[in-house]
This record gives structure tokens, sequence and C-alpha cells, in this order.
């Protein structure tokens, strides 16, 4: 097997699973469940410190040092406190990489596609690595893409909702139609989902509620390990072509009785 | 509404009174935060950490002060 390097912004990734920092029910089984994902990029949400009740422990204390720290604009619903928020998560990590998200609607948390776009033009203009959450929409990850997206990173499902890929031709369009990563974001709730994205060619697949609030979120950070290995195996296979009717796998000649 | 010889500023929308000639590095070490750990905003621009002590805050400055807390998206 050849070699199959995962690069995004020049930046090549050991895994292709990328995973959150939210839910889980303590640090350490989060820890534990980064370890166990193999995932060496997280992403982290930007937020007020509590003047008031601050606990002595911070994140970062326990995420582990290899792993590279992607801030995201999460709830921002306008371009301009997703751009402010990026400014701020590159001050406090250093990092001048960033998943942006302006979101739309409070109920499906869909992305405001004008909005997103008006932020990855002005942070790409600032020098940010961008790369932007999006709907499962051809035209918006082209005009991402031309817009200097680093990457393009399309929902599976609604946030958080578990429901798998629900466009699966959606994620085949953008793929052919971009050059840059593809990364199915949101919408993951169990491997085989995160197995699919991958084997319809997605380069990556970016997770957080899906393991974190699994009932062991250990073992499942275990196998959606597995399952994107799985599935980007299978794509760089190649799978056989879907027929209507059987065909024997064994020789038909020599059947005995006949 | 400044204290007499001193200046109020706001901080994640909560008001603070400050001796006057306060900087952003005192409001951080008033507060027991590490500033390493986190990034400010005064005014609605970034101030760089290297400029912390060195940023001389005005009566009625507004500061946003964040960290990194848990997340996936939203």
């Amino acid at each position: 097997m050849g070699s199959d390097p995962f690069v995004i912004a020049g930046r090549e990734l050991r895994s292709r699973l990328i995973v959150g920092t939210g839910k889980y029910p303590s640090f350490q089984v989060m820890r534990e469940a980064h370890e166990a994902s193999g995932a060496d990029m997280v992403t982290v949400a930007v937020r007020r410190v509590d003047l008031k009740a601050r606990g002595p422990e911070n994140l970062l204390d326990h995420i582990d040092k290899s792993i590279f720290i992607l801030p995201n604009t999460a709830a921002c619903y306008t371009a301009d406190d997703a751009v402010r928020t990026a400014r701020l998560g590159r001050e406090a990590g250093l990092s001048h990489w960033v998943k942006l998200e302006v979101i739309g609607d409070e109920k499906t948390l869909y992305p405001d596609i004008e909005g997103l776009l008006a932020a990855t033009r002005a942070l790409v203009r600032e020098g940010f690595v961008v790369l932007p959450y999006t709907t499962d929409d051809v035209v918006a990850a082209k005009k991402l893409e031309d817009a200097g997206a680093a990457a393009v990173m399309p929902l599976g499902a609604p946030i958080g909702s578990g429901l798998g890929i629900q466009n699966r031709i959606s994620i085949l369009l953008i793929k052919e139609a971009v050059r840059v990563p593809v990364i199915v974001d949101a919408g993951v709730g169990t491997a085989s989902d995160a197995t699919v994205a991958m084997e319809l060619g997605a380069d990556g697949v970016l997770m957080n509620t899906a393991i974190a609030l699994a009932k062991e979120p250990v073992r499942m950070a275990g196998a959606m390990r597995k399952a994107v290995e799985a599935g980007r195996d299978a794509f760089l296979a190649g799978r056989i072509p879907r027929k209507m009717y059987a065909t024997a796998s064994s020789p038909l000649e020599g059947v005995i009785g006949r | 509404m400044s204290a007499p010889g001193g200046i109020q500023v706001t901080v994640n929308g909560e008001s603070l009174l400050l001796p006057a000639g306060s900087t952003v590095a005192d409001v951080l070490q008033q507060l027991s935060l590490d500033t390493r750990r986190v990034a400010v905003e005064v005014n609605l621009q970034v101030l760089p950490r290297a400029e912390h002590s060195a940023h001389r805050l005005d009566d009625g400055d507004q500061l946003e002060v964040v960290t990194f807390v848990g997340g996936g998206a939203c």
C-alpha cells in the first residue's frame, strides 16, 4: 500500500479523524478518548472567562501536547463576531488556523452561507488558514474554495443530530468539484456513518457528540478510528459495481450430480 | 462615573474599579488570570500579549477576556 498523506494547507496530519473537546463526562475521559481516536487535531471553542466561577482546571492542561489545537468560532451568528472570535483564538493559542462557523438558524444550526463567505474572505486576507463549516451544497463549497478556504467542511446532517450522511450525492458532488480537502463535519452518529463519509471519498471526518455522548466514549473513539481507516481503505481499494442479480463466486464446473 | 482618582472599566460585561494608570496586566493579575491562557480585546481590538503590561486603560474601556473551552461545533 502506498503512502496516503492527509495534508491541509501544507500541514500533514497522521489521522483523518478530527475530534472535539466538548460534552465529555470529564477531562480524564476526554483525554483517554482523544488517545483512542488517534486524532492529532482537536477543535476547541473560544469563550469569555467566567470571572465569578472559575475552576482551577484549564481545558488545555488536558490536551496532549502533540495534538494540534484548532480554535473554532462556534455559536457566532454574524461574520463580524466570527472574525473577532478567530482573532482572539489566534491570540490565545498562537495558531492562525480556525474552524469557521457562522450560524444562521438556532433550530438547525445550519450555516449562514453569506456570512460564512464574508468571514472567510476577511480572515484569509488576514493570513488565517480557514476551515469553514458549511452546508452540503456544491455551489457554496466552490465559492468558499474561491474565497481562499483551505478545506471545506460540509455537514453530513445537523450538528449533534447523529443522523448520519443524509445526502451522499451532495458529498460526492462537492468532492468532485473542489480541489481543497473535504472534511465531513457534523451528523455522524455511529461508526458506520464515518465509514460512509470516507467511502464517498471525503478526505477526513470531524466529530464531537458521537464520541463524547456515547455510553462509553473511549470505546466509541476507538471504533471511530477504525471506521475512518476502514472507509478510507475501502475508498482507495475501489468497490465493486452494484449489480441487480447474483454472480456466483465459486466455479460452475465440476458440481456433483450434474 | 469614575471613582475619585480611579477609572471604571468593563470586563466581560462586569464593572471593575481600578486605580488610574492601571494596565491590562494589572487587571489580569487582579482577576488571578494566567496570561498565557487568555486573550484580551480592548474596545473590540485584540491586544497582543506582549503589550499587556504597557497598555494603560482609560475610563470606560471595554475589555473582553477569553479562553479556550470544550467544544466541537456550536
